[in-house]
């Protein structure tokens, strides 16, 4: 199983892009809460200063033909209750000032007839927010316009500004983190089917290849779809191949078995002792070769049985005595002797007979094999928290460098180049050791020359 | 008052070149390099040990130079003299200076310690409270009821024109700051204020220019009463003048904050603050207010009693510097006051 190209997190994609929304969001409402505020507190001052100026106006009399003007108490206190700014007035009568301070410029500002106008502008070296008021009077048959200016410093607005500001920040930023944190809680959630899918399908066994039936979100199901279809598929391919590869070994043993026999009856009429060696010679390949397809044979159908293991209880010391007396023959022919060392008590594995009769004899025709002539194999069963099936002999052993891929598909040591082999014989042992939960251990003799192999399974 | 006031009028002390009048002028070196110029209107004699006090703690040499409210308004508003620190008792002038710009910011741990009501724009900053009180002539009373408020003080001055007439004391307002600035808060508290000056000049009423020149003619019994003297002279003349009653109405009390503001012209405004935070601490300091008769700012109580109001620092103060106003506010009082 190879990984992604490249580690993109879909979890943190949402989150990244959920969080940048939200500072966002956060950026404008801040933007917003502070425009809102400004005007707020702008439309503020100018009612109270159009309240100022108004009273002002109001406070514009004649005495004897002659405009004067009472300021109200009220008219420029009622500027310092709200804030400390400095105040300005400027009274005009027809153009020339009546009173105040008249350097105070009219505000420039648009708007029509009686309303209050409002302009900002600098003003003795602040930035003053100013309204004019303008009132007509009546006297003695002449027209009279006065306007009245009254202007105030910005100090209290910068004031609540700032305050403002201060707690559109704190609120921009307390949103900003819960967003962020609801959306990686809102992440977290919308991916667990993804993530209980993805366990469903890392916990399957090597040898799965049922369709996934996990519990798949609507987005998904196109990729579990697609999965399930590449299962399929993968599993036909693997079920082909096998098909092939039983088929091809039974049209193989078949006529090998009668060139066999052919082989032999040839064998007993020839006289010349250099034929005779030639033709034994292709007797002993036409053996290998028969034995080779049985093993493949062997291997199709551990592979097979291991997805579905008929398991029952077995003794192992049945499928040892049951392999030697098979192979007890072939032994003979070697003149090799082979020592059974089995335990009085009996004992129990849960394991597929088929399956473990079959690793048995492999291990053992793999001894038996290698063994140089008049030698002794020794087959043991050693009890313990697993049981140990281990078969000895004096053989050459293995190279330390090909132990560790002796179990792989067609590997063969690299000192048995002389000798005809399939390769698979410790393959179907691994395999069945791993279908059952055991293991495959190869290792030297420690009685001197030749190898180990022991066939390690849980004991029941 | 420790001198009287007409003779400071004599003022040969201001400096050549200044058109602004200095009526006394004093200067405490101290061995620092620092040099603080201080403008005034509280009398030397009075101010001296509150200078006194500050350079043992700090070695600055202080010049302290004496004018009244208007010269010292004069000074700063349209002749940009330099000085550090301007110290009033005309709110509405000081005021007006900060208003225009002309007074420096300052805030410390010491101004921050004054309540709202003592400061405005930090930068103008109370450092003592003195009400306005009736001071009256014990003989005269002797058969009479001492009045309670204004409404007494009218049916008593009515009820009793033999004793009053020619006998009653206040400030001329035309030439008194702080004479306006009580008669200008009377006319904002109370209806009675027109009514009393009035019956004050149907019987009259003589006019002085300073708190303490009243104080002396009630000592002398050249007076019966004097109206809207300033307490703390009062209260400080009580123990060595025999005779005189200092009253405070029940119906109102105006009370004066005296204040302090850096004018933009300062030269070492750091001395100027050191001086101010002094100032704002003067109420951990009984010995000097009981030297100086200065009674110092003290918490937000004198807010909350209603009749004790503190003149309120604020533009609400402009309103009575506003030229037409003043004028028709003078009028009005001349015409009620001098009625031959």
């Amino acid at each position: 199983m190879s990984t992604a190209v490249a580690q993109v997190s879909i979890r943190r994609r949402l989150v990244v892009q959920l969080a940048l929304v939200a500072a966002l969001l956060s950026v404008v409402f801040f933007f917003a809460l502070q425009v809102v505020a400004d005007r707020a507190t702008e439309a503020t001052q100018d009612n109270i200063l159009a309240a100022s100026a108004t009273s002002i106006a109001d406070a514009v009399y004649t005495d004897a033909g002659i405009v004067r003007v009472e300021i109200p108490y009220s008219a420029l206190s009622m500027l310092g209750t709200v804030s400390e700014d400095r105040v300005f007035y400027h009274v005009i009568l027809d153009g020339q000032t009546l009173t105040g301070y008249d350097d105070l410029p009219v505000p420039a500002a648009r708007g029509a007839g009686r309303d209050p106008r409002f302009g900002t502008y600098l003003y003795r070296g602040d930035t003053v927010r100013a309204v004019v008021v303008r009132r007509a009077l009546n006297v003695a048959d002449r027209i009279h316009r006065v306007e009245v200016v009254v202007a105030q410093t910005r100090l209290g607005l910068a004031a609540i500004s700032s305050r403002i500001t201060t707690t559109a920040t704190a609120i921009g930023v307390v949103f900003f983190l819960a967003a962020t944190a609801l959306s990686a809680l809102a992440a977290q959630n919308a991916l667990s089917p993804l993530s209980r899918l993805a366990e469903a399908v890392r916990r399957r066994g090597p040898r799965d290849l049922r369709p996934v039936t996990a519990e798949t979100p609507s987005e998904l199901t196109p990729l579990v779809g697609g999965l399930n279809g590449f299962i399929a598929r993968l599993r036909a391919a693997l079920t082909r191949s096998e098909d092939l590869i039983v088929e091809a070994a039974h049209r193989v043993r078949t006529p090998l078995a009668t060139v066999r026999t052919q082989a032999e009856m040839v064998h007993l009429q020839m006289e010349k002792p250099e034929n005779r060696a030639a033709l034994r010679q292709m007797i002993r390949a036409v053996d290998e070769s028969s034995r080779s397809a049985g093993q493949l044979l062997d291997h199709a159908m551990v592979t097979l049985r291991s997805d579905q293991l008929e398991t029952e209880e077995i003794d192992p010391a049945d499928l040892l005595r049951d392999a030697v007396d098979r192979l007890s023959p072939t032994a003979d022919l070697k003149d090799i002797a082979i020592v059974l060392d089995l335990p009085q008590a009996p004992m129990r594995v849960q394991g597929d007979a088929i399956l473990l009769q079959n690793a048995v004899r492999n291990i053992l025709d793999n001894a038996i094999k290698y063994s140089p002539a008049d030698t002794e194999i020794t087959v043991r069963l050693l009890s313990g928290p697993s049981c140990r099936l281990v078969v000895c002999d004096q053989g050459r052993g293995f190279m330390p460098e090909d132990i560790a891929h002796m179990p792989e598909r067609f590997s063969r040591g690299s000192n048995v180049e002389d000798v005809v082999g399939s390769g698979l014989g410790l393959t179907i042992v691994r395999d069945v050791a791993e279908a059952h939960g055991g293991t495959l251990e190869i290792g030297p003799n420690p009685e001197g020359s030749g190898a180990c192999v022991s066939l390690v399974l849980p004991c029941s | 008052m420790r001198l009287p006031c007409l003779a400071l009028l004599l003022s040969v002390w201001a400096a050549l070149g200044h058109a602004f009048e200095i009526e006394e002028s004093r200067s405490y070196p101290a061995p620092g390099t620092a040099a603080l110029r201080i403008l005034s209107t509280a009398d030397a004699d009075v101010f001296e040990p509150i200078i006194e006090a500050f350079q043992s703690i700090y070695p600055i040499s202080i010049t302290y130079d004496v004018a009244s409210s208007t010269q010292v308004m004069k000074a700063l508003y349209d002749e940009g003299a330099q000085y550090d620190l301007a110290i009033s008792s005309a709110m509405d002038l000081q005021t007006k200076l900060a208003n225009d710009g002309l007074a420096r910011q300052y805030t410390s741990d010491a101004t921050g310690a004054l309540p709202p009501w003592a400061k405005w724009r930090d930068q103008v900053f109370a450092f003592t409270q003195e009400p306005a009180v009736l001071v009256l002539n014990a003989a005269a009373f002797e058969t009479l009821d001492i009045p309670k408020n204004r409404e007494g003080l009218i049916t008593l001055l009515r009820d009793h024109p033999e004793v009053f007439d020619t006998r009653i004391g206040t400030y001329d307002v035309r030439i008194s700051g702080l004479g306006y600035l009580f008669a200008t808060q009377d006319s904002r508290n109370t209806e009675s204020f027109w009514r009393l000056t009035e019956v004050m000049g149907r019987l009259n009423t003589r006019l002085y220019c300073c708190s303490g020149a009243m104080i002396d003619a009630v000592a002398r019994g050249d007076l019966a009463l004097a109206y809207n003297v300033l307490g703390s002279y009062a209260r400080a003349r009580l123990a060595d003048t025999p005779g005189i009653v200092v009253v405070e109405m029940d119906d109102f009390v105006s009370v004066m904050l005296r204040t302090a503001l850096i004018p933009q012209t300062a030269q070492s405004p750091q001395a100027a603050g050191l001086l101010i935070d002094f100032l704002a601490g003067m109420r951990s300091r009984p010995d000097l207010a009981a030297e100086t008769g200065l009674p110092p700012v003290v918490g937000n109580d004198a807010e909350d009693e209603g009749i004790i109001r503190p003149i309120r620092l604020g533009p609400g103060l402009l309103v009575f510097l506003d030229r037409l106003r003043r004028d028709t506010f003078l009028r009005s009082w001349a015409s009620s006051i001098e009625q031959d």
